[in-house]
């Protein structure tokens, strides 16, 4: 049983640090501010929610397990409400993202047609 | 060697890489955001190293932590914003229809 | 009613939180619930936006069902890190959200941004302004299924 157990908390807390190292490299290889916050997005989400699930199986069940879930459940209310001042923060200031240039899907839209759409 | 420093390396690592966007990132918004993603990954890095020690009270500080980084992130952007952080938030909105 | 069942919870975190159970501590924990459920009525912020205890069940099944989202959209934004030259497709789209009550629009704008792949950049009214990264994450917010299953979570029970 102990083994299952840590053979869990190997394969989730690995798993989680895959995706940490992804987060890492979309940050530096992403070409825009936008794209951006995507890969940070993405630390936020599933690799806090597999780190803590595999501590959690360490712990057993305790006030430890209640205090996992506790900061699970506080980064997934405040890390999409600082992602949306984010990028409203950088819409706001003027800051266009870049649409083209990454292929040639015909449905981009270019930024300045969008702020038409909206009045 | 166990798992909790093999995914405390990581961590560190991918907070290296947020590191240098941070250093490179041409506008003031891209440094935010590379100082949020290392805040979250230091509440993960205080809870992993909290249970490599065998001492898991460390998760009351990861608590308090990632409401820090919460809090202080939305302190800089209103900061950069309105350039001062006395005031409420009513009238913000110039830019609406 | 409202403050009662804040009066709850909050004690419910406190008792989980300190894990020591003398009585003068257990002590502390009430009187001060007690205070800031108090000062919760007096400034009205213990209402149906405050303190959505109605939601009740529907919030969990649909959280289950937000992790599943997340964990499929996660591996999508992975694929386009290690391969931007196939994946990474950035498009911005207008959407609406059907919901009536501001605390539903903050709902289905804050899934959205919680949601790798997809960020939300303007909430205005019921117009919600949309950045994706993949055209499978842009398609994802189109097809409307999490706005529906949000406005059900919304719906008055």
């Amino acid at each position: 049983m102990d083994l299952a157990l840590d053979i869990g908390t190997w394969f989730l807390l690995l798993t989680g640090s895959f995706f940490l190292i992804i987060t890492g490299l979309g940050l530096l290889r992403l070409p825009d501010l936008y794209t951006r916050i995507h890969a940070g997005g993405m630390a936020d989400t599933l690799a806090t929610l597999l780190i803590f699930v595999g501590l959690a199986l360490q712990s057993g069940f305790s006030l430890v397990t209640v205090k996992l879930a506790f900061v699970v459940i506080f980064i997934f209310f405040t890390s999409p409400t600082a992602s949306y001042a984010l990028a409203q923060a950088s819409f706001v200031a003027g800051l266009k993202p870049r649409l083209d240039g990454f292929g040639d899907s015909e449905d981009n839209k270019t930024s300045d047609d969008l702020g038409k759409g909206r009045d | 060697m166990s798992i909790f420093a093999v995914t405390a390396i990581a961590i560190l690592v991918s907070a290296a890489m947020a590191l240098g966007r941070a250093i490179l990132g041409p506008t003031s918004y891209d440094r935010i955001l590379a100082v949020n993603a290392i805040g979250t990954k230091t509440v993960l890095l205080i809870a992993v190293l909290g249970f490599m020690n065998g001492r898991p009270d460390f998760l009351d500080l990861a608590l308090v932590y990632s409401l820090v980084n919460f809090v202080g992130t939305l302190a800089v952007l209103k900061y950069f914003k309105f350039g001062t952080l006395r005031g409420g938030l009513s009238g913000t909105r110039k830019r609406g229809n | 009613m409202r403050t009662a069942s804040l009066f709850l919870v909050l004690l419910a975190v406190w008792l989980l939180l300190s894990g020591i159970y003398t009585p003068l501590l257990i002590g502390f924990g009430v009187v001060s619930c007690a205070l800031v459920a108090f000062i919760a009525r007096r400034m009205d912020v213990a209402d149906r936006e405050g303190h959505p205890i109605h939601l009740g069940p529907r919030i969990i099944t649909y959280w289950f069902w937000l992790v599943v989202e997340i964990i499929k959209a996660n591996v999508d934004v992975a694929k386009c890190v290690l391969m931007p030259k196939t994946y990474l497709r950035p498009s911005m789209f207008t959407t609406k959200a059907t919901q009536k009550s501001d605390l539903g629009k903050v709902i289905y704008a804050n899934s959205i941004t919680l949601t790798p792949g997809t960020v939300t950049v303007d909430l205005d009214d019921d117009v919600v302004l949309v950045h994706a990264l993949t055209t499978g994450s842009a398609d994802g917010v189109k097809s409307g299924e999490m706005d529906r299953r949000v406005t059900e979570l919304m719906r008055e029970a």
